[in-house]
């Protein structure tokens, strides 16, 4: 490809004679971006909003963690703290997390791994972009007419009872389902029908698993809790007797209905991250990936085992001691085909050349983080360790170990991985390493503290709390700030990135899926030629050509479906 | 970096002192029947869960180092799957999680099943306090119970769910509204421990503790029989003010003049209050009375008529009691 050779130029600078045509320079102004069809710039539209998502969220956790600095009132009321950690979760969990990499990373990456010039439904895409938006707002909205202290399982009957703002915000997590099930479809369409020559089932990125098995969740799944909100919202406003007991309802029916979907849920949260790692570990080991079959099929096995296993969230709720035993076994099977990943991705790097580049650090944190919050679920599947350690601070480590050192820092790896791919600049190698650092030692300070303070009985969404648990508190209040300068510092370099970065070539780090072979940025039409893929993860088929400070195909042709040759 | 979780942790506990709690680095005190067999599982998932970490993390910092990229060099050649391996490490896990799931349930059908001649107290939550009900009537704000002899906790909730958790006990079960909900213990050491609401249900969710009072062989019987007879050996006032206080009054009614869920009760007897329906009434023995068994028959203006009914819960002797606290000068009142 001769493109990695010309000069890049496309950076968001109107394309004048002699400047390429990116996807960032084709078409300018506002609505060319708003009611664009390109996955490329809907993907990033998703990026920056679901960024600033994260930054919300991000700010109310750390109210929560500065108001757990004492017992009692530190800086605000109990009543303030109730919404503060609602929001948190809310705001993470729906408008952050669940879109988070299918809709950004996702939405950029897969088409041009397919060598596609989009997805296969651009209208639904940018209509899912246009369904988060209006369910964002209608969230946020509820904070502003009131709030929710519900926390973010509206358990009822307290959702049904409580004052405040549960209406909006459910409604505004109805709508963002939609959009999750609109991304879904579209993914799974698109990998069905438009994978270039040559891509065989077996022959796709791991990355395209990942998001294909999270597709199916977010189809099959988020239906269940579209209506499971409804009914919440009918009880609420017209007393239609379902959940609350007091009108004839059962409130456990609604754990029930809420964890079918929120269960899966955590794997359209984990699977996606899983799907980065296979990609950066091969690439950063230049190794074609292990066991690539396993990998694939445990996806795929996650995906099913995910809708089997919700009722291990209500082992104390009162359900039979069969039931607890049905789901406490079913729970333990989704263990496995972690695991093997896992495995998998150690057994990649043996014997390779491993470089310890930005995503690759991320990578590494999450086989580090991501072990901790996987071995601790031990604990919470197995029946009679959980009776002690349901709702305590051990669960809240354990799920911010998977959720946060699992799935956003895969996310960070993925943002590194592919920022040149999408913006066409590198970012400070030496900033990154530090934040990476900063976020890895915050995090675990935060949160390994909570692991033993809720093993020592300490339960969750307290304001208030006995002395004795005073100084886990301020230490994991201590490792927030921590994570919170990391995150300030990687904010400041890519920022800086986007305006000084160095131009990127095509191919910075060796990757052999179909993204590496366009420019950086990508031509608002992705390819210049019909794509034909070969092995994804034959990182021998390239070499690195310093001139370029890139990587470049030894054999060019090998990956154009028509034998016309490089131009 | 796990150093570094250590040494934050070293730093808690030196600032707490040694075992703020009586129990282990990762444990409370053991109290119960079943805390030593749930103890001894979390010791084996911990076992397994600290060999496969540090096994991962060796591994991946081991090919790190080792494997390094180096100036010109290339990977070097290696099968890219080996079905023998992968299958073992699936395997092995399935293994390893079909033990752990194994002792997991038979613990737990054993916290599951009570013995046929445990001791019952019923239980009821309400936003955001405890009551235990036992067997002769008497009401306690905090849950008394003898060493070495089952108890069997039947529950239920006044209005959301709440969650009764004993972590001395390593018991936890969830008090629904509409249904009864049951668990059973039996206490192994005599002393004081704590209970905590684990579901969150509302305001002052964190507030709504209570404490476990495990009494030493033959004091336990003692105990209930003074305390049931607080009518007869308290005066009128200060049975009152008990009740006011077990039976979940003050948690809705202030004593300090500032308006809860419900009116403040400082002074009430003998204001006069301008009803909902626009009417007005002066507060006498009747109200009070009757504002206890049909709460919701006559409310001040400006609240929400949700008081739960007292009928049934309350003999007349204890109405009688609160009354005469609430009749009794503010500075009686204040003496708690």
């Amino acid at each position: 490809m001769t493109d990695a050779t010309t000069v890049l130029t496309g950076d968001g600078q109107p394309a004048g004679p002699g400047q390429r045509d990116s996807y960032l320079n084709h078409g300018k102004g506002v609505l060319s971006w708003l009611f664009t069809l390109d996955h490329k710039r809907i993907g990033i539209m998703y990026l920056a909003v679901i960024l600033a998502s994260f930054f919300l969220g991000g700010v109310f956790a750390m109210f929560i963690r500065t108001e757990l600095l004492t017992p009692g009132q530190t800086i605000m009321t109990a009543d303030t703290y109730n919404k503060m950690f609602t929001l948190h979760g809310a705001v993470m969990i729906f408008l952050f997390i669940i879109p988070g990499i299918p809709a950004t990373l996702g939405n950029f990456v897969l088409p041009l791994m397919l060598g596609a010039k989009d997805v296969a439904l651009p209208r639904l895409n940018l209509a899912s972009f246009w369904l988060w938006l209006i369910g964002a707002s209608v969230a946020v909205a509820s904070i502003i007419i009131g709030a929710v202290d519900t926390g973010w399982t509206f358990y009822t009957p307290y959702s049904t009872t409580t004052g405040t703002a549960v209406v909006a915000m459910t409604l505004g997590a109805f709508i963002l389902g939609f959009s999750s099930i609109f991304t879904g479809l579209n993914f799974i369409v698109t990998i069905h029908k438009m994978r270039p020559e040559g891509m065989t089932w077996f022959r796709m990125p791991l990355f395209l698993w990942g998001i294909y098995s999270t597709a199916i969740i977010q189809v099959l799944a988020t239906p269940v809790l579209g209506i499971t909100l409804l009914l919440l919202i009918a009880e609420r406003t017209l007393g239609v007797g379902i959940f609350d007991p007091a009108l004839g309802g059962d409130p456990v029916l609604y754990q029930h209905f809420f964890w079918f979907y929120s269960h899966p849920a955590v794997y359209i949260m984990i699977l996606p991250a899983m799907a980065i790692m296979s990609e950066v570990i091969s690439v950063f080991s230049g190794k074609h990936i292990f066991g690539y079959r396993f990998i694939a099929w445990s996806s795929i096995a996650i995906a099913l085992l995910s809708f089997l296993v919700w009722g291990h969230h209500m082992f104390t709720s009162g359900q039979s001691s069969l039931t607890n035993m049905i789901f406490s076994a079913l729970t333990f099977s989704v263990a496995i085909p972690s695991a093997v990943k896992v495995f998998n991705w150690l057994a990649t790097m043996y014997k390779g050349s491993i470089r310890l580049a930005a995503p690759m650090l991320y990578a590494l944190s999450f086989l580090f983080l991501f072990a901790i919050g996987g071995l601790t679920g031990l604990f919470l599947g197995s029946l009679s360790t959980d009776i002690h350690l349901h709702d305590t601070y051990f669960v809240v480590a354990h799920f911010h170990y998977v959720m946060f050192g699992g799935t956003v820092i895969a996310f960070l790896a993925g943002i590194h991985y592919w920022w040149p791919k999408i913006f066409g600049r590198m970012y400070s190698e030496r900033w990154a390493q530090v934040s990476a650092l900063l976020i890895f030692v915050g995090f675990n300070l935060t949160f390994f503290t909570q692991f033993v303070m809720g093993s020592h009985g300490m339960p969750r969404r307290y304001y208030n709390y006995l002395e004795r648990f005073t100084a886990y508190h301020q230490a994991s209040t201590v490792g927030s700030f921590i994570l919170m300068i990391g995150f300030l510092i990687m904010a400041g370099y890519l920022l800086h990135s986007l305006v000084r970065g160095e131009r990127a070539p095509a191919n910075p780090w060796g990757g052999a899926t179909l993204e590496w072979e366009t420019a950086s940025p990508p031509p608002y039409f992705n390819f210049e030629h019909e794509m034909q893929a070969g092995d994804p993860y034959d990182l021998d088929a390239l070499s690195w050509d310093p001139s370029i400070k890139g990587y470049v195909r030894r054999d060019p042709s090998s990956v154009l479906a028509a034998p016309r040759g490089a131009d | 970096m796990t150093a570094l979780n250590f040494v934050g942790l070293l730093l808690a506990r030196i600032a707490m002192g040694p075992d703020p709690d009586d129990g282990s680095f990762w444990m409370p005190p053991q109290v119960s029947t079943v805390a030593r067999s749930v103890d001894w599982l979390f010791n084996f998932i911990l076992a397994i869960s600290v060999f496969f970490f540090i096994l991962i993390v060796v591994v991946m910092v081991v090919f790190v180092i080792k494997y390094r990229r180096r100036e010109g060099q290339q990977a070097q050649s290696s099968p890219s799957h080996n079905t023998a391996l992968e299958i073992t490490w699936t395997v092995i896990p399935v293994i390893i999680v079909i033990v752990i799931f194994f002792f997991g349930f038979k613990g737990y059908l054993d916290m599951a099943t009570p013995p046929a001649n445990a001791y019952e107290i019923l239980v009821e939550g309400q936003k955001w306090k405890w009551s235990f009900n036992y067997p002769n009537g008497y009401v306690d704000e905090n849950l008394h119970v003898p060493v070495d002899r089952p108890v069997r906790l039947v529950m239920s909730s006044a209005d959301v769910i709440h969650s009764l958790y004993v972590p001395a006990f390593r018991i936890k079960q969830d008090v629904v509204p509409g249904r009864y909900t049951k668990v059973w213990f039996e206490a192994t050491e005599p002393g004081e421990y704590d209970l905590f609401c684990a579901e969150y249900c509302g305001t002052s969710h964190s507030d709504m503790l209570a404490h476990v009072i495990v009494h030493p062989p033959g004091e336990f019987e003692i105990w209930l029989e003074k305390a049931s007879n607080f009518l007869e050996t308290m005066t009128p006032v200060d049975a009152g003010r008990k009740l006011f206080q077990v039976r979940g009054c003050q948690q809705c009614h202030s004593m300090d003049g500032s308006a809860k869920t419900g009116p403040t009760m400082l002074g009430v007897f003998g204001r006069t209050e301008n009803m909902a329906d626009g009417g007005t009434i002066t507060v006498d023995e009747n109200y009070i009375r009757e504002s206890i068994l049909e709460p919701n028959a006559r409310v001040v203006a400006g609240f929400e008529p949700v008081m739960p009914t007292y009928q049934g819960r309350l003999k007349d002797a204890e109405i009688m009691a609160i009354i005469e606290y609430l009749k009794a000068p503010a500075g009686a009142s204040q003496e708690e």
